[in-house]
């Protein structure tokens, strides 16, 4: 062993014999063991995890030159973007991370919908997964107000104004989160405050928690079959791999093909300007400071929202809005309940789960699009209907995983 | 670990009256910091009331000033204009403005204290947008017969000239009027009602 090498090895000795360096490691990368067959679908964890670091990175870089204050957060952000070197860089990561994020997240969610993820033993792992989703939103939100244009503004009023329709507590509570009689700078310091240390802490705090767990239960895969069942004589699963460097590699492979098309957006296209829609990722009227005496012609909440807002306009009474788009969000977090099929994976399921996971999908996305339309009857209808279609997903889910004729299930992994 | 000499009742109680103790001081702990986010001394004061001139507002022609940081939007009303408002009292949803938030003194037909005037706060009721003024002659694409109003850009809740909501909209009450009174004819003083001088 040449001397270099051996100094590196005896310090990290000399640390493993203080920390438990080398079990951490172990644990967790080297003897990880991962099903054999993981596909396409099983990038994603891993890409979400590189895309909070670049938002926490950009966004400290950020926070060097913004300013949360109603006089001065919009030239502010103008400011990082003329004069700031790569100002303008900086802020687009950060822009175009955001939906990046929601992307690989969406992405994420529905391969727990394709292989039963959720199921038990993982439940726990679900719901820290969704946990993390809603705080994401939350963010979202937060970060959203903070460049102090007519969409931040806007976009802050109507969804703060959300809370304000509940029966009772309404008016006090939306009182309560702008700490102002309108959304005003007292807002925006807040919101500030929320996006750059609660929030973050919180979603840093619930993605160890997310692998911890997922590292207690072992890994998923696409033909939904517990590794663990089928061991070797040393107890290690006969399906399973270690996860470095098998999947440090593959996952490598994954970043540096998602950070091509990342970056393809943050220097050609950071505002997703898709014709017939205000710029997806960064809207139009956001380019125009906060007027709060004047709404923008044409209002819509950014892309990853709109399924749900859609929803919220599908539905004719206020308080009933609110409520389906609260539970359009949360009924997410009871599939390991609702579903009661004992198949995992949708390759050996019945016709009736893949079915409603297919018009599940649609009515997703049919809503996604209806949100940024402009309200005409015609619409209205096609949301009401892709609503119900969305509901019934969840809501008849006990009765048609129930009676579903699944297939028989292979003992070991297929390929 | 077995050990026999331990009085399980006494470390039972003491273990509740711990946990009972300071779950409650967590409690109270936590009220400061939910208090620090309702609205701070200052911010109250801010919402001190506005004077506006209203002299130079046409006939048919509107002002928006600002109180409490909400658009506030004065309508200098036509006769002609008050006779649509009176034709449209079966199409709105409230007309005698009963399940509506206004002083006592415009709690009338025209919704005002001067017929002529219309002081209301220009924020949908539905979730906070603020509508567009649009008029007769402009409402084509809202509806065939439009008399003049407001129309809520966000989710398409539509308004008479006195801020009353029409029927089929997702606002659910007619637009706020503000507190208000008039200190001399073209002078108008909005967030203060009192008579006294």
């Amino acid at each position: 062993m040449n001397k270099p090498i051996k100094i590196l090895c005896d310090l990290r000795d000399w640390v493993d014999a203080r920390f438990p360096l080398m079990k951490i490691w172990n644990e967790h990368l080297a003897q990880y063991y991962c099903p054999k067959n993981f596909n396409f679908w099983y990038f994603f964890g891993s890409l979400a995890l590189l895309v909070l670091v670049i938002q926490i990175l950009t966004g400290i870089w950020l926070t060097m030159n913004y300013k949360p204050s109603a006089d001065e957060a919009f030239a502010s952000v103008e400011y990082i973007m003329r004069d700031v070197n790569w100002g303008w860089l900086i802020r687009y990561m950060h822009s175009t991370g955001a939906s990046a994020f929601f992307i690989v997240i969406y992405l994420h969610m529905f391969r727990a919908l394709l292989y039963g993820s959720y199921k038990k033993p993982r439940e726990l792992l679900w719901l820290s997964g969704m946990a993390i989703y809603l705080l994401l939103m939350g963010e979202a939100f937060f970060g959203y107000l903070l460049p102090w244009g007519q969409m931040s503004y806007w976009g802050a009023q109507v969804i703060i104004s959300l809370f304000g329709a509940l029966p009772i507590i309404g008016d006090d509570l939306s009182l309560w989160i702008r700490g102002d009689f309108v959304v005003s700078d007292v807002t925006l310091n807040r919101f500030f405050s929320l996006h750059v240390i609660a929030f973050p802490l919180l979603i840093l705090g619930l993605v160890g928690f997310h692998i911890l767990s997922l590292h207690e239960v072992g890994s998923n895969n696409p033909d939904g079959i517990e590794i663990k069942k089928n061991k070797d004589a040393e107890g290690i699963p006969l399906d399973g791999i270690p996860f470095h460097p098998y999947y440090t590699v593959k996952d490598i492979v994954g970043a540096a093909v998602f950070l091509i098309f990342f970056f393809a957006v943050v220097f050609f296209a950071p505002e997703m300007k898709v014709p017939g829609t205000q710029g997806l990722f960064l809207e139009s009227a956001n380019f125009i400071q906060a007027n709060p005496l004047q709404t923008p012609e044409h209002i819509a909440p950014v892309w990853y929202f709109t399924p749900f807002y859609a929803i919220l306009r599908a539905v004719p009474s206020q308080l009933g809005g609110v409520i389906a788009m609260g539970l359009a969000v949360n009924l997410f977090l009871l599939l390991p309940w609702l579903d009661r099929s004992p198949v995992k994976s949708f390759r050996y399921r019945g016709r009736n789960y893949r079915i409603a996971l297919a018009l599940f999908v649609v009515s997703f996305l049919s809503l996604a699009w209806l949100g940024l339309q402009i309200v005409t009857p015609l619409y209205t209808w096609l949301a009401r209907f892709f609503s119900v279609v969305y509901f019934s997903f969840f809501f008849l889910m006990p009765f048609y995983t129930a009676s579903d004729r699944d297939k028989a299930v292979p003992n070991r992994v297929t390929d | 670990m077995k050990n026999t000499n331990i009085n399980q009742d006494r470390r039972r109680f003491l273990t509740t009256a711990a946990t009972v103790v300071g779950g409650v001081g967590v409690a109270a702990a936590a009220v400061p910091f939910i208090s620090n986010m309702n609205p701070s001394a200052k911010t109250k004061a801010i919402g001190a009331p506005v004077e506006v001139d209203i002299s130079d507002i046409e006939p048919g022609g509107r002002l928006i000033a600002k109180w409490q940081g909400k658009p506030v939007w004065i309508l200098r009303r036509t006769e002609e204009m008050l006779k649509d408002i009176s034709s449209l009292n079966s199409d709105v949803s409230d007309p005698e403005s009963d399940e509506s938030a206004q002083p006592e003194y415009a709690k009338n037909e025209y919704r005002a204290r001067k017929e002529e005037f219309l002081v209301v706060i220009g924020i949908c009721t539905h979730l906070g947008c603020s509508p567009n003024f649009v008029l007769k002659e402009e409402g084509e694409s809202i509806s065939t017969d439009w008399k003049g109003g407001f129309f809520c850009p966000c989710h398409g809740s539509r308004f008479d000239l006195a801020g009353r909501v029409f029927k089929g909209v997702p606002a659910p009450r007619n637009l706020v009027i503000p507190p208000y009174k008039f200190i001399s004819p073209t002078r108008l003083l909005i967030g203060d009602e009192s008579e006294a001088v």
